[in-house]
């Protein structure tokens, strides 16, 4: 296995889908000559040509509802959005077509695509460009949302992505893509609809996903320190979500902390904790408590981002309540 | 044109020059965060197109909006200060460098998402139309704005509904890294007015006089018949689309060939020809443009960060 960082295991991830399958092609704006604005496609223009890596105009409902009829008729497009922000300006095509063609229809049409957007905040981009939408978009059956956090399960669950025969959306976190960890190298797999221990503990259950598993592995070493042990799930996945691996940790430590970078508001914390309490209610010790971001537009200055963005001693705060 | 308003453009253009020069320093040096898009080169366009304007008419723009703040009469301080993200900057350190816009200049943003503000400048023009004024909308965009629905349903809308816009089209030649013929179904983005039954010209855009008096037959037009307009400013920006821009997509040749063709430069030399100004007159205009970025830089760097409670402000009318 290699260290590398989330940047190469995505590369790697296309580019070994690619090489496997001649219906495996990529559009979007930037993703050829510019080599991706986050630098993913870098070399893939030159090494497969514009015929599968493709400029797009400023237009993401013709990238998305072109790559859905690509798909429609047999091919596997990947449709970059430059950031996630920019699906609002092209809703209809993510959560009222892609998800819907093959129900509508009676299961005649297959749409096997994959949009990868990145999305986050923490970068000074301002209130439209910072979002942590996900939940948004997980809301609707038909369409399925992963967001991996290490760069393991972003080649693993991007390939499983490329191969999957209905559409993903791939989220991915702007501030990650020099995250480093081990990747396998070659043919690695993630099942889609998993969810993951990252830790293991026994004190408290944190369930997270994408930047807040970067944030919750950090407060779990500062937590240890202080001998509390803190068990980290994954989700890896919004939709189709998997609880189960939430619930087992959770049957056994009886407390819980939800941690993600989007609004606390009808967020994944909300669908998270309200399944536990559905679901495992007589378990719990304390009230889960949910770490999110402040419900404000991001705004452009540095401190003020930092302070709306939820950061590692807001979880070592929360696990330490969870735990009174 | 009298000689004051040409020596207040040529300062307009070379205090843009100055502020953005100052600014891109201050981003290597960290003090400036996020996405910065530089202007450089461009000064013609805004620098004619604002002179054209009445105070009355309306001005909305994208993200590479310095100039035309600076254009409208935003203070170079606030400028500066909105960079750094302080909160006497005009959006309070809140919208950085892609967001500045002023009510009281009539300038109704910088808008970071392509093509957005179209729609949104024919709703100023029908919020004009409603209360019975005859203001015109000056709404500028980039060559990759005219491929995205916004433009087209924007467009269509001000014409059928006789709405008082100027369409501006900075044809920098580049959306990001994407040249106009690999991007644009025909490379004269003027064309694009045709299939609206709209008026369309196409000027040389490193030409301020030239800009100006384009703008000023199309603020005309536009008043005097209640129809929209399209005009195509031809043009090119000197540095990368934002920081940090690697350039694979353009060759340094072709990028010097129109440095040599510096608006700056040329406005210049048009001033002098027609001995509007002398040496001298222009050199005071170049020191007093360098002096106000200084004292701009300092107003910002001594104002204070806005405070955590700002946070939670302006998210609802309180
Ligand atoms: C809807 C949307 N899609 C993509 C982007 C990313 N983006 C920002 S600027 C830009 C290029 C715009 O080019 P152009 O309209 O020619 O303006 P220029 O930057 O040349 O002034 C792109 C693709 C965005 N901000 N909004
Ligand atoms: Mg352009």
């Amino acid at each position: 296995m290699a260290r590398i960082t989330m940047r190469e295991a995505i590369s790697q991830a296309l580019m070994e889908e690619m090489d496997r399958d001649p219906a495996v092609f990529i559009l979007g704006e930037e993703v050829g000559v510019w080599g991706g604005t986050y630098a993913v496609t870098k070399g893939f223009y030159d090494k497969y040509g514009p015929q599968r890596v493709k400029d797009t105009p400023i237009a993401e409902n013709a990238i998305l509802g072109a790559a859905i009829g690509a798909a429609m008729v047999g091919q596997r497009p990947i449709a970059e959005l430059m950031t996630i922000n920019f699906a609002f300006s092209a809703m209809d095509y993510v959560v009222n077509q892609a998800p819907k063609l093959r129900y509508m229809f009676g299961g005649q049409f297959k749409v096997p695509m994959v949009i990868r957007a990145v999305g986050g905040g923490g970068r000074q981009l301002g209130a439209t460009h910072s979002q942590t939408p996900d939940a948004i978009f997980a809301h609707f059956p038909g369409l399925i949302v992963v967001s991996p956090g290490t760069p393991a399960d972003a080649k693993g669950l991007l390939k499983s992505a490329i191969r999957s025969d209905d559409p993903v959306l791939f989220i991915e976190h702007a501030t990650m893509y020099q995250v480093r960890g081990e990747v396998p190298e070659g043919e690695h797999l993630e099942p889609i609809g998993k969810s993951k221990i990252q830790r293991p503990g026994k004190d408290v259950t944190i369930v997270t996903y994408c930047k807040g598993l970067e944030l919750s592995m950090k407060a779990a070493d500062q937590l240890a320190k202080e001998g509390i042990e803190v068990e980290i799930v994954d989700l890896r996945t919004l939709r189709p979500l998997d609880m189960e691996p939430v619930l087992e940790s959770f049957k056994k430590t009886n407390r819980a902390v939800v941690v993600e970078e989007g609004w606390k508001s009808y967020g994944v914390g909300a669908e998270v904790v309200s399944r536990m309490y559905e679901e495992a209610f007589d378990y719990a010790d304390a009230p889960i408590l949910r770490v999110a971001q402040k419900e404000v537009p991001l705004p452009y200055n540095r401190t003020l981002e930092q302070a709306a963005l939820p950061q590692v001693p807001d979880i070592v705060a929360a696990v330490k309540e969870v735990l009174k | 044109m009298d000689k004051q308003k040409l020596l207040q453009m040529y300062y307009e253009m070379v205090l843009i020059r100055r502020v953005e020069e100052r600014g891109a320093e201050l981003y290597q040096a960290g003090k400036i965060g996020g996405f910065m898009h530089l202007y450089i080169g461009q000064e013609a366009v805004s620098t004619g197109l604002i002179a054209a304007r009445e105070p009355r008419d309306r001005v909305i723009t994208a993200y590479r909006d310095h100039g035309v703040a600076l254009n409208c009469g935003i203070s170079a301080n606030e400028v500066m200060a909105e960079l750094l993200g302080k909160i006497t900057g005009m959006s309070k350190g809140k919208g950085g460098s892609m967001h500045m816009a002023s009510v009281e200049k009539n300038m109704w943003g910088g808008h970071a998402i392509v093509g957005g503000h179209l729609p949104i400048a024919a709703g100023l023009a029908l919020g004009d139309q409603y209360a019975g004024n005859d203001n015109i909308t000056i709404c500028m965009f980039g060559d990759g704005a005219t491929n995205i629905g916004y433009f087209h349903e924007a467009l269509n809308l001000s014409k059928i509904w006789n709405l008082r816009v100027l369409w501006v089209c900075e044809n920098n030649q580049y959306g990001m890294g994407t040249a106009v013929e690999r991007a644009s179904a025909v490379d004269e983005i003027r064309q694009k007015a045709d299939g609206y039954g709209m008026k369309s010209d196409r000027v040389d855009g490193m030409d301020v006089i030239k800009v100006y008096e384009a703008a000023q037959k199309a603020i005309q037009y536009v008043r005097e018949t209640s129809q929209p307009y399209l005009l195509e400013a031809v043009t090119y920006r000197f540095r990368g689309h934002s920081m940090g821009d690697p350039e694979r997509y353009r060759q340094q040749d072709e990028v010097k060939k129109w440095q040599e063709n510096d608006p700056i430069g040329i406005f210049r030399a048009y001033l002098l020809k027609h001995q509007v100004a002398t040496e001298s007159e222009l050199n005071a205009l170049d020191d007093q443009a360098q002096a106000d970025t200084d004292k701009a830089v300092e107003f910002a760097e001594a104002s204070p960060e806005p405070g955590l409670e700002e946070l939670f402000k302006d998210i609802y009318v309180d």
